[in-house]
């Protein structure tokens, strides 16, 4: 033992050494605990409260924040590089894990941009324009659903968190009997859809609707009338119209500023101009009025997934275009989605061309005329925007999405700098960050 | 520009050609065309997007804004290199240094008002442009419910682009992301840093010239190899 970290005395029981440990003396003599109270911690990247990892440097003076400072990128997976070496179609199955609670959103922006691309908008049959519809504003439910549990968890309502999963699942059923998987579906792929809808899923749908305003009314007993809600939530990270156009946030977080600004209103796709629908707004900007414009969405989307049933004609849920079309008649087996038997059956035993079709369609894929486009959906976050280029060949040459989760943490600092440390916790939960989405 | 990959005569099938020529989709099935080689063994050639000088009227509100634009910023002749009009999207070449000008017009002019820059995105265009990073701004204005897209070229060895997030803040991540992936050089940004890479990262993976790095997979006894080593059908 060496004597700098254990000095030693001679004792009538034998040597006692005294262990003192480094220079820990003189590091904490250093500072004066009284007058300088700065501190620099780092919140994350594995926290519960950060939403996945994302990791926040925070410099205080006591309780109160002074600067803020977002630190991603530890779920970067390169998924924007990946596609580059897949063909366009499969590119579907990269971008819905992204934003993992919006994976319909995700599927739904690449379709129309590589649709887009193929000049083939008008083609995309009724039936998969409304199934689409119905989809993603499930998806926007479910994912508005998700932001009430955490952040109802993050503020301490633990009970909305399992309010909130609880009612979520049941939209993934919904998902997990129209496309097999309850997340990451490529169910919405460049020329319609991966399969048709069974009846089931109707069915289903149908008594959630009924099913969900019940619960709503509980959520809103619950949290709009409780003290500790309003003193975790009014006034705290107020970010006006201003700001959030100058930092580019969009979604919820800028209609709560009040401007109603709600692509599926101003920029029309999927036909949304023939549904009817309201853009809540809020006015006070501040994690209140976020809390109530995703409360009212839920029911807007409620409103459109209503119509969008009523509409439900029978029809195709692919594009006629059979060198676009996915070859195989896809169906949900014991196992999940796969080629249906009578397909098998035809390409196997019956038709040397539809084999040679089937196989140069999945294998090569189709080619996409060169040019770029940008398309953008509102997705439960914000714009979602997919800059697609090609080259004209069967492969992406580039697909950038515009991750409203990525864009919208840039305003972090803006409504946490000057604040307590616990509104960081609420402010950084109202954006609704999803990491999977914001690093790709 | 001139075609990379010219159609021998008799490749063609001489079904309806829907798109313009430099592309070589719409021919035939699956647009085979060249040596009809589809055995892959060919190697992954990359091919040059198309350069399409559209004719004025470019369609819808395209006009306006060109027009206003042109009016609005003096220079105009000297930063628009040139115009591509595709699917209905303006895109306004610029150049280089003149980007951020072009923006602080584009945000202010009353006629223009491109209040929200939605994106801004790199696009590596190895072996088609003598510049070949191009820097993607996706400009949305709120007024008019338009949009118009904005690129810039720049060189690898000359990477300068001037930061446009003075104009738009929201630019400002979106750049340090460009940087990352592409290693354009954004002057005047407060923080140039890397965002989704580790800090001591070597290299911009989003380049085309940046290998994927995959490993080949054993399956059931056959060695299937990394998606960049397959083969490819020309």
């Amino acid at each position: 033992m060496t004597q700098s970290y254990a000095a030693s005395r001679d004792t009538t029981e034998g040597k006692v050494f005294t262990v003192t440990g480094g220079d820990w003396d003189q590091v904490t003599s250093g500072i004066d605990p009284l007058t300088d109270e700065r501190i620099v911690v780092n919140m994350g990247p594995q926290h519960p409260s950060t939403h996945g990892v994302l990791r926040l440097v925070l410099e205080l003076e006591g309780e109160t924040v002074t600067e803020a400072r977002p630190v991603i990128g530890y779920l970067h997976t390169g998924i924007e590089k990946s596609i580059e070496y897949r063909n366009w179609v499969q590119g579907s199955t990269f971008v819905t894990r992204m934003d993992y609670l919006a994976p319909m959103h995700n599927e739904l922006g690449y379709a129309l941009a590589v649709e887009k691309l193929l000049g083939i908008e008008e083609q995309i049959t009724e039936r998969a324009t409304t199934i689409r519809v119905l989809m993603t504003e499930l998806n926007r439910i479910s994912s508005h659903l998700v932001w009430l549990a955490t952040t109802g968890m993050e503020l301490g309502a633990i009970s909305m968190m399992l309010y909130g999963f609880r009612e979520r699942e049941y939209i993934l059923d919904i998902f997990e009997e129209a496309s097999g998987l309850r997340m990451n579906h490529a169910y919405i792929r460049p020329g319609g859809l991966a399969q048709d809808i069974p009846d089931s899923v109707v069915r289903k749908t149908r008594e959630f609707l009924t099913y969900l305003p019940k619960k709503l009314k509980e959520y809103e007993d619950m949290l709009s009338g409780q003290p500790i809600w309003h003193e975790r939530t009014k006034g705290v990270a107020v970010l006006d119209v201003t700001g959030c156009l100058a930092l580019g946030i969009t979604g919820p977080v800028l209609r709560a500023a009040g401007l109603g600004w709600d692509l599926r209103k101003t920029m029309p796709y999927l036909g949304y101009e023939t549904y009817d629908f309201e853009v809540p707004t809020a006015t006070t900007a501040d994690v209140w009025g976020r809390y109530e414009v995703r409360l009212a969405e839920i029911r807007e989307s409620m409103k459109i997934v209503e119509q969008a049933l009523d509409r439900l004609k029978p029809g195709p849920v692919v594009i006629a275009d059979k060198k676009i079309a996915w070859p195989a008649q896809l169906a949900i087996g014991v196992d999940g989605m796969g080629n249906s038997l009578e397909h098998v059956a035809k390409i196997m035993g019956q038709s040397m061309e539809s084999l040679i079709h089937h196989f140069k369609l999945v294998t090569e894929g189709f080619r996409v005329p060169a040019g770029q486009v940008y398309v953008s959906i509102e997705a439960p976050r914000g714009e979602l925007g997919v800059h697609a280029v090609s080259d004209g060949g069967t492969r992406p040459y580039r697909v950038h999405y515009r991750e409203p989760s990525f864009v919208n943490l840039q305003a972090i600092p803006a409504m946490a700098e000057g604040a307590l440390l616990a509104d960081v916790i609420a402010g950084g939960a109202s954006l609704d960050p999803v990491m999977g989405g914001c690093d790709r | 520009m001139t075609d990379v990959n010219p159609v021998p005569a008799g490749a063609s099938t001489g079904a309806p050609a829907e798109y313009p020529p430099s592309t070589r989709a719409g021919k035939g099935l699956f647009g085979v065309a060249g040596t009809g080689d589809t055995s892959g063994f060919g190697g992954l050639v990359r091919q040059r997007p198309p350069v399409v000088t559209p004719p004025r009227p470019f369609g819808g509100y395209l006009d306006e804004v060109y027009d206003a634009l042109e009016e609005a910023y003096p220079q105009f002749g000297d930063a628009i290199e040139r115009v591509d009009v595709h699917r209905g999207e303006l895109t306004l070449h610029i150049a280089p240094e003149r980007i951020a000008e072009v923006c602080r017009v584009m945000r202010d002019d009353p006629a223009l008002r491109f209040e929200l820059c939605s994106s801004v995105s790199g696009v590596d265009y190895l072996g088609s442009d003598e510049r070949r990073l191009h820097v993607a701004y996706q400009l949305t204005s709120m007024t008019f419910r338009r949009r118009v897209r904005l690129e810039v070229g720049v060189t690898p060895d000359a990477p300068e682009v001037p930061s446009v997030t003075s104009i738009y803040p929201t630019a400002d991540w979106q750049e340090r992301e460009t940087y990352d992936m592409f290693g354009v050089i954004f002057v005047g940004h407060p923080n140039l840093t890397r965002i989704l890479m580790p800090d001591d990262w070597e290299g911009h993976p989003q380049r085309k010239d940046y290998p994927l790095g995959g490993v080949p997979v054993e399956y059931k006894g056959a060695e299937i190899p990394p998606p960049d080593a397959r083969r490819t059908y020309q």
